[in-house]
């Protein structure tokens, strides 16, 4: 006998379902009628939201003075805000993109989801660049538009890149979230019983019965989005990076930004993405689909990214002290000895040291355990932009002009507000949309598969084949 | 043609074609290769996902989606360049910190992303184009039990309009395949 047993690639869904137990596991959610608790959770979003209308709203009346930005730290929270979303969106890119890529059939049953975070991370995100400009009514002037002054943007500026790159990710995000939602959409149209739902499903699923002819250019058109999402998505926070790294600034401009802005937005995005899952799978009794075996892989990746980002950490020491430039060496000293060593040595405990326990299985199978660790990512995730922009902003090359920042309660209020906009769309999402990729969750299981029947077209559980261990010579 | 003729005609629905329900997707399989064997071309399968190899069994040609993202990236890419051409060196040329007004490797970041953009809408909008949708009426709605086909029911549909539709041999064909039910579409 071998020394380890064979391990069988666990069912993706689990408990006794078939097609139909599955459509009415998720779609029952949107046909019931609106449970009290949504209500309560959605009065403390909207609460929230209100925060956000409030703070924006005086910082637009008042003018970007209402925030702590000072003379040497121009930038702020805002920035610090806008990384820690976009970054976050980033995990919905990689689980119904790159996953699908490579074939991960787990993906499904929190693509939809997950995508759905995107969407609302990156609209969170989207606030903080438009307010911070100061005077949000020319806003317009970042988009290629003609105005008064007949003047262009700077296409040589990362910031103009960026506009382009988050409002390309953004739109290309929804239209992936849309395509996968049309069949699933046609399902609840199918269900519905009353004339509103009727209608409103109906128009939205664009008339889909299932074709599969039209199946067929579907799952094409599946594919390339997902080529495009792919490139799409590690740009996105590549060109997020440059806004650093293209400056001038000592611990900017350097050359691993941008593998390690995508291994931190891959890092806090699966941490939300858990986070955002434990809570409602355990509401809405999710957790035949959305299983212990996705928390551990989601839980291996959130231990893998975290090693490479705290990796690219310590290389950032290296090759400033290798550079042998005096103002990248001192700005690494300060950063870990500095004035904001706490903010520092917060990043490093929540970021490299949090995800090292998935080494041990037990952990990584603990719900309560990971949805723990899932909250400290992501506040470890906000220092360490916190870090980044503030530590080489503060100390920046001549001493006499080094200052001390601090937010004030404006800065506060704007970014819990964006919970606020962040909750509130997430809780349609689940009143009113399926949670959960159903057509795509068909697709995975064993009874979707012709090769699992018989000639008579009866159903035969795939067997698993233990291979025998060949013997190991000495 | 006189008022009453027309509605004469109205009254009488036209045929669609044959639905036919089958147990599962292996049942599926099965009849769609048989009804292409029997040299029926106007007909479709209808799943709540998409069946694992039937685009053979079905006979279906490789999908034009591709030619239609490709032209959409194109016209994304050139008019990307076209645009930061006309803009900072052709309409409003500016001096920013002495860097040439063409310049190439600041545009790269554009340039990819507008071709992303235009090359989703291809795959998204040439993916409806070519499915027909949206197409809110279809004669299959009119069908209760055809609700299923976005649930756990497999339909196929041949339809009247093939050169070899006889409504009673259609018939036979399914009954023969296993099918669990058999109804006459109408528009």
């Amino acid at each position: 006998m071998s020394k380890y047993d064979y391990v069988p690639e666990p069912a993706l869904v689990k408990g006794d379902h078939d097609f139909a137990s599955l459509t009415r596991l998720v779609t029952d959610i949107n046909l019931r009628p609106t449970p009290k608790g949504w209500y309560l959770a959605m009065i403390g979003a909207n609460a929230l939201l209100a925060v956000l209308g409030i703070a924006v709203g005086y910082l637009i009346w008042e003018g970007t003075g209402v925030w702590g930005l000072n003379n040497p730290v121009g930038w702020g929270w805002a920035i610090i805000n806008f990384v820690w979303w976009v970054g976050i969106g980033h995990a919905g890119t990689l689980i119904s993109a790159v996953l699908f890529l490579f074939r991960q059939d787990w993906r499904t049953a929190i693509n939809r989801f997950s995508e759905a975070m995107t969407i609302f991370a990156v609209m969170c995100a989207g606030v903080f660049p438009a307010i911070h400009v100061g005077r949000i009514w020319v806003i317009y002037w970042v988009f290629p538009v003609p105005n008064q002054m007949a003047m262009w943007p700077n296409f040589n500026s990362p910031l103009l890149w960026d506009v382009f790159a988050v409002s390309t990710y953004f739109t290309v995000s929804f239209l992936f979230w849309y395509v996968g939602l049309v069949p699933d959409l046609a399902t609840i149209r199918d269900r519905a019983t009353d004339k509103i739902r009727k209608y409103a499903y109906g128009i939205f699923s664009l008339g889909w019965t299932g074709s599969n002819r039209h199946w067929w250019n579907y799952e094409k058109a599946y594919m390339i989005l997902a080529g495009l999402a792919t490139p799409l998505v590690l740009s996105v926070h590549t060109i997020v990076s440059f806004d650093f790294a293209v400056s001038l600034i000592p611990g900017w401009h350097t050359t691993i930004f941008p593998p390690y802005f995508v291994a931190g937005a891959i890092f806090s995005g699966f941490a939300m993405v858990l986070t955002l899952m434990i809570v409602a799978r355990k509401i809405y009794g999710m957790k035949d689909i959305m299983t212990d075996d996705h928390m551990e892989k989601m839980n291996i990746v959130i231990m893998v990214t975290g090693s490479m980002v705290g990796f690219a950490y310590m290389m950032e020491f290296f090759i400033a002290w290798y550079s042998g430039v005096e103002y990248e060496k001192a700005i690494f000293l300060l950063r870990a000895t500095g004035p904001y060593a706490w903010a520092y040595w917060a990043m490093m405990t929540c970021n490299v040291l949090s995800p090292q326990f998935f080494w041990f299985k037990k952990l990584r199978r603990s719900v309560g355990f990971t949805f723990f660790i899932s909250i400290v990512v992501n506040i470890g995730m906000w220092f360490e932009r916190f870090v980044i922009t503030v530590t080489s902003l503060a100390n920046d090359y001549l001493p006499s002009s080094w200052d001390y920042y601090s937010p004030t309660i404006w800065d506060i209020l704007t970014y819990v507000g964006t919970f606020g906009l962040f909750f509130t769309m997430f809780l349609l999402f689940l009143r009113f949309l399926p949670m959960i990729a159903l057509a795509e969750v068909k697709m995975v299981i064993p009874q979707a598969d012709p090769h699992n029947y018989d000639e008579n077209h009866d159903y035969q559980a795939p067997k698993v084949e233990i291979p025998t261990p060949k013997a190991v010579e000495a | 043609m006189s008022a009453p003729a027309k509605k004469k005609i109205e009254e009488q629905p036209k045929l669609h074609g044959i639905l036919g329900e089958f147990r599962n997707p292996k049942a599926l399989y099965d009849v769609a290769a048989l009804t292409v064997k029997s040299g029926y071309n106007k007909f479709d399968t209808y799943s709540p996902f998409p069946i694992h190899g039937i685009d053979k069994a079905m006979n279906l040609k490789k999908s034009k989606l591709g030619w239609i993202v490709i032209g959409h990236g194109l016209v994304g890419f050139c008019g990307a360049l076209t645009m930061m051409y006309f803009m900072a060196v052709m309409d409003y040329p500016m001096n920013i910190s002495g860097k040439p007004f063409f310049n190439a490797p600041a545009w790269v970041p554009i340039t990819f992303e507008l071709t992303v953009l235009l090359s989703a809408f291809g795959a998204v909008f040439g993916m409806f184009f070519l499915n027909g949708l949206p197409k809110l009426n279809n004669p299959l709605f009119n069908v209760d039990r055809f609700k299923k086909a976005t649930d756990d029911g497999f339909f196929i549909c041949i339809e009247a309009e093939d050169s070899l539709f006889e409504t009673e041999k259609v018939k036979e064909l399914l009954k023969e395949a296993g099918a669990t039910h058999i109804e006459e579409v109408y528009d």
